[in-house]
């Protein structure tokens, strides 16, 4: 439909599956706007039992997408959560249908600032409506009711996909039976606004970015973009994590440099993380989904009471934060588990101990799989999902 | 398959109806909630203080949070629960009292087990050793005991009658664990742990 892909875009579509939704009934955003049609690009593992009742929801964080547990069709990379989805795993495709989606607004296939506006035929860019947390999760539903799933025996996600469990949780209720929350928290706090803002201003300020406009004038910003993920990505990672990866350790030199060049490993790093992100990420995109993840606010959305979200819910949650995680603290996890309680909901919670920062929930953490894997048998047995498979 | 569980922690479940609700305040590693679970189908839940109990007991399936009974308990609703539990730890709050009254504001029933420290080998040790007691129940040191609210049965029995709380059941269990039905004053020296079944008036 509609668009011109980019290369990312037609490999991407080219190894997952993809739906055009909302041409009858389009999606009605939070910002007011009507979107329709729209693609949305997913992927899936195992199989859909006879009583449907085997669905489990992978929410992918920011930077991540659909393809969890196979080999990256653009970077060529192993998925970004192997180490919990695929045979013999806890999330394994023999027991449960498992399907991850691309975010509204993403550019791995689904509808995004990339595509073309139906209504003009001119490339979005700019001028893509603002997305929420709640549209992409209102999208996602509307994927499930296009394949017939009635509900998800689990939805789970870390970091910006643990705040769409959560909306999951309070927008339907009825249709999630657990919520899997990791790494997260029901609003974005200042500091994560502020630290998306840099980011974002980074990219505007790159020449190259055109107001938005730059595939028209075949330019990237590369450099803004960059620096977008540079600074992001010392908020993933721990103070300890990054003085035990690098110290004050020089690279390919011994004595310093006396100049601007990457003199520490650091610096390095960081330089690697930014560029390599270019190739597979869009700066409009990035825009669009840090802006979604900053609008998140679960109890403004309920009268500004947390514990409003969830009244009478039947959804068993378990939630989990990770000690050193400083972009999500466990206080912030607390928070939603104080608000469960409140809705004297089916709650647990655990503090995983871990010094690797907000990046633990993609490490490979036995405590976290152990946890979720206790949670998910005990939730299967009560849901009777063993005597169906 | 599920190991047997203590005494008087058997005597807590079998105070508790099949199919109810019900919250356990300083569960442990949950072996009084896997076993209302598993073989009275009780929706139970679990408070813990010890976070590496608390992941335990969550990798075993059980619905558990981390808190502890004096705060956590005010985050929960009115009537949440059929019956709240707390197992030998109303000792170890800082203000039992409150907890109590929380525990009978969240739950229709309460359910409370501690040690008698009215038993007759804690008074010996203290009116003839001249020393802090330590016995099998209450086994610490007087400068690293978690136990800052002792009681005796009676005390408890009092407590009771001045928050207005009616007493359902109260079984009284010897040192070797076994039941004893003894007038009052004896049990409050023969009994070395209690449990009650309490309700509001």
């Amino acid at each position: 439909m509609l668009d011109d892909l980019t290369d990312a875009e037609r490999k991407a579509l080219a190894q997952c599956r993809h739906a055009v939704l909302g041409a009858e009934h389009p999606l009605r955003l939070d910002c007011g706007v009507d979107l329709g049609p729209y693609r949305v690009a997913y992927q899936t593992y195992g199989t859909l039992n006879a009583a449907r009742s085997n669905a489990v929801l992978i929410c992918h964080p920011l930077t991540c997408d659909q393809f969890v547990a196979e080999r990256h069709p653009v970077t060529g990379k192993e998925g970004w959560w192997d180490s919990l989805v695929g045979p013999g795993k806890v999330l394994d495709p023999a027991r449960y249908y498992i399907i991850c989606v691309n975010v509204l607004g993403h550019c791995m296939g689904t509808t995004g600032p990339l595509a073309r506006d139906p209504a003009t035929g001119e490339p979005w860019n700019l001028r893509f409506p603002v997305v929420t947390i709640g549209d992409m999760v209102r999208a996602q539903a509307a994927l499930l009711d296009h394949l017939g799933i009635p509900d998800l025996f689990c939805v789970i996600g870390g970091s910006m996909g643990g705040m769409q469990v959560l909306e999951w949780a309070a927008s339907y209720p009825k249709r999630v039976f657990s919520a899997v929350p990791i790494a997260c928290a029901a609003h974005h706090s200042a500091q994560n606004i502020a630290f998306h803002e840099v980011g974002r201003q980074a990219i505007m300020a790159d020449p190259e970015w055109k107001g938005g406009d730059y595939r028209l004038h075949q330019t990237v910003p590369a450099r803004g973009l960059a620096v977008a993920r540079m600074t992001a990505h010392i908020t993933y990672l721990s103070e300890q994590a990054l003085q035990r990866k690098f110290g004050r350790a020089l690279q390919n030199r011994n004595v310093l440099g006396f100049s601007f060049d990457a003199d520490f490993q650091v610096e390095s790093y960081l330089r690697h993380q930014g560029s390599t992100f270019v190739d597979r990420f869009d700066a409009n995109s990035y825009l669009y989904i840090t802006r979604a993840m900053d609008y998140f606010d679960l109890a403004g959305a309920h009268g500004g009471v947390l514990a409003n979200a969830f009244k009478g819910t039947p959804t068993r949650f378990c939630l989990m934060s990770f000690t050193s995680d400083w972009l999500f603290p466990t206080r912030e996890s607390r928070e939603v588990v104080h608000a469960l309680n409140a809705a004297a909901a089916n709650v647990s919670f655990v503090e995983v101990e871990s010094d690797k920062g907000h990046d633990a929930f993609l490490l490979d953490e036995p405590e976290m799989f152990r946890t979720l894997s206790g949670f998910l048998k005990g939730a299967a047995a009560v849901r009777g999902l063993e005597a169906v498979l | 398959m599920i190991a047997p569980i203590r005494v008087d922690l058997q005597l807590i479940a079998d105070m508790v109806e099949p199919g109810t609700r019900a919250l356990d305040v300083g569960c442990g590693d949950g072996s009084l909630l896997a076993y209302l679970v598993n073989f009275k189908r009780v929706d139970a839940r679990g408070m813990e203080l010890s976070q590496a109990g608390v992941n335990a007991c969550v990798a075993n399936g059980l619905s558990v949070i981390q808190g502890d009974a004096d705060a956590a308990l005010r985050d929960y609703p009115d009537d949440a629960f059929d019956y709240v539990i707390l197992s030998q730890t109303l000792q170890a709050t800082r203000e039992p009292r409150e907890v109590l009254r929380q525990m009978l504001r969240v739950g229709k029933r309460a359910i409370v087990s501690f040690p008698n420290f009215a038993h007759w080998q804690v008074r010996l040790r203290m009116v003839f050793g001249g020393r802090m007691p330590e016995t099998p129940s209450l086994p610490y040191k007087w400068y690293d005991t978690p136990n800052i609210h002792l009681c005796s049965i009676d005390d408890f029995r009092a407590l009771c009658r001045d928050m207005g709380v009616r007493v359902e059941r109260a079984i009284v269990l010897n040192s070797k664990s076994h039941r004893i039905q003894m007038p009052p004053l004896l049990a409050n020296l023969i009994g070395e742990q209690a449990v009650f079944m309490l309700r509001r008036d």
